[in-house]
């Protein structure tokens, strides 16, 4: 009987969670008319994909995607491999201030990006790279922040320190370790790393949003919110121009799914 | 005398080194700096030194006073039922039944929807005409508001497009902290005689405090900061029902190119949520438990 409303629990509320989802496939799926006549459908009557090449030929896509691919494949890059030099340092290693330094990172995470959001702005204006890709991925080369270091950190420190200094017996160097023993164990921590930092990346609007100026430059985010601004009225683009946007974190999310959940949940992030 | 690179703290401070660097260059010296500008008046031309003027003339502004309450309106109801909601679906995902890998994928496919999409999405959903929420509520002969016009249902409207993300990465922590918690708490919880309901207000709930605890915190600092949907969905209105705090700051910023007074609002923000935080962490020692003694 609980099983049975458990079940029932579950499918209603992933009902919930998913219609609106499902509605943006519908509605990119039907033809114009038929979204007028009966918007709500959840299957079109004449299901037809013209919408795609309709939306993507309205706006340079081809380059909002490439942009968005570059900065997102820079900045993740960038930040799994300092990300992994730095968790590395605070896990292994014991000198002066640094569990001092540690909290101060943690704590940046409180930090609201308004405080330093026009400083850095005014930074970047002075060298000359407002509307480049500099301010969006430079910053990643720096550790990629706090949450992402914390995340490897706590994965690093449950492999065994024997491993360490049996290859240290056989001569390896602290980076060798790092890039032969540490990071190929911690496959989980670097994919939730991996898809933490994709999805928020191909996501970001207010980094675009302040840095990009001229259309050519734009990524998805507010490539696609310059879709809406200028062909808004026709939903069938819209949700055909959004999905396009949407899908690859979906796709990667499933494809990382399995190491994904285990990365959250072997890193100590349930607060153990 | 060891050499320099036998020393692990040598080491330990180079591999940091990135993070420290980014630290100082990114985070630490642009917040001292915006400190300092939040005492001058600067268009990106003119600098010009004002003391205290930037924050004294906040309170005389009536859109400061609005964003304030727009915000706090928006975090005090968003993050409460939020977090409660976050916390019913791990409950859920925790129970031994079929299917819940396929369930739990179901409930995260909202937090992986980029935020403009979902903003243009929802902005469909509230469509007053022929918006998904009006058509099955006019279905249910219920009132059909319009949502995203009318100042009265435009921070609700807000509020319940937030709770789509309850299913995200705030309920996976949940969820890794119901399966931390180890099952002869609640052996010993049965063989006192303690019922179901019990052994959630008992064991559960205490044991699950310190996630609870973390992300109430981050959920109040990240509500505060609510920008995209907004600025997408409403730019703020109708007559500034949506003005939040950083939409305001964003157009004083990079709109108005007021940097100084805008410097000035950022830090007002960092002040209320370094109070909030600091309010919760006193707070905490009253209702978090953590495991193995006082903390």
């Amino acid at each position: 009987m609980k099983r049975f409303l458990v079940w029932i629990a579950l499918i209603g509320g992933s009902v919930f969670f998913v219609i609106p989802f499902l509605w943006t496939v519908a509605t990119a799926l039907k033809t114009q008319e038929e979204i007028a006549k009966d918007p709500t459908r959840l299957v079109p009557m004449q299901p037809t994909w013209e919408n795609f090449p309709a939306a993507w030929n309205a706006l340079p896509f081809l380059s909002f995607v490439e942009n968005t691919v570059f900065v997102t494949l820079v900045s993740m890059t960038a930040q799994v491999i300092t990300g992994s030099l730095v968790a590395y340092g605070f896990a292994r290693f014991q000198f002066k201030g640094r569990d001092l330094l540690f909290m101060t990172m943690i704590s940046t995470m409180l930090l609201p990006g308004q405080v330093t959001m026009i400083p850095v702005y005014l930074i970047w204006r002075q060298l000359g790279a407002i509307d480049t890709f500099a301010p969006l991925t430079i910053p990643a080369f720096f550790g990629g922040g706090a949450f992402s270091i914390f995340l490897l950190r706590q994965f690093f420190m449950t492999i065994p320190r024997e491993l360490d200094e049996a290859m240290l017996i056989d001569g390896a160097s602290y980076w060798g370790i790092l890039w032969r023993l540490i990071v190929p164990l911690s496959g989980p921590a670097i994919t939730t790393v991996v898809v933490f930092s994709f999805i928020g990346n191909w996501d970001s609007f207010d980094g675009p949003l302040i840095y990009l100026n001229s259309p050519e430059n734009y990524t998805m985010s507010i490539g696609l919110r310059l879709f809406q601004d200028t062909f808004g009225t026709n939903m069938g683009q819209l949700m055909a121009a959004s999905l396009m946007h949407i899908m690859p974190t979906i796709i990667l999310f499933f494809a990382a799914q399995k190491y994904f959940i285990k990365g959250v949940h072997l890193s100590g992030l349930g607060g153990r | 005398m060891k050499r320099l690179a036998d020393r692990p703290a040598f080491w330990g401070w180079l591999f940091i080194t990135p993070w420290l660097a980014g630290f100082l260059g990114f985070t630490a010296g642009p917040m001292l700096a915006s400190l300092w500008l939040s005492f001058y008046k600067y268009d990106l031309v003119n600098l010009e030194y004002v003391g205290l003027e930037n924050y004294r003339r906040l309170p005389l502004d009536p859109l400061f006073w609005k964003a304030l309450s727009n915000t706090f309106a928006y975090a005090f109801i968003s993050v409460p039922l939020g977090v409660a909601g976050s916390l019913m679906i791990a409950l859920l995902l925790n129970q031994k039944v079929r299917g819940i890998p396929l369930f739990r994928t179901l409930f995260y496919i909202p937090s992986l929807v980029p935020s403009v999409a979902a903003a243009i999405l929802w902005q469909w959903v509230f469509n007053a005409e022929n918006g998904a929420l009006n058509l099955g509520l006019g279905f249910l002969g219920l009132p059909t508001p319009q949502w995203l016009q009318d100042e009265r249902f435009t921070l609700p409207a807000f509020v319940l497009m937030s709770l789509w993300g309850v299913g995200g990465a705030r309920m996976v922590i949940f969820l890794a902290g119901l399966q931390g918690i180890s099952e002869t708490y609640y052996e010993a919880a049965r063989l006192d005689g303690a019922s179901h309901r019990q052994q959630f207000w008992h064991v559960t709930l205490p044991l699950l405090s310190p996630v609870m605890f973390f992300n109430l915190v981050l959920g109040l600092i990240g509500a505060f900061q609510i920008f995209t949907q907004a600025y997408i969905m409403t730019g703020g209105g109708p007559n500034n029902a949506s003005l939040f705090y950083a939409i305001y700051l964003f157009r004083t910023a990079f709109e108005q190119f007021k940097l100084g007074k805008a410097s000035a609002l950022a830090w007002v923000l960092f002040a209320i949520l370094l109070v909030f935080t600091l309010i919760q962490f006193r707070a905490s020692k009253k209702w978090v438990h953590y495991e193995g003694g006082e903390a």
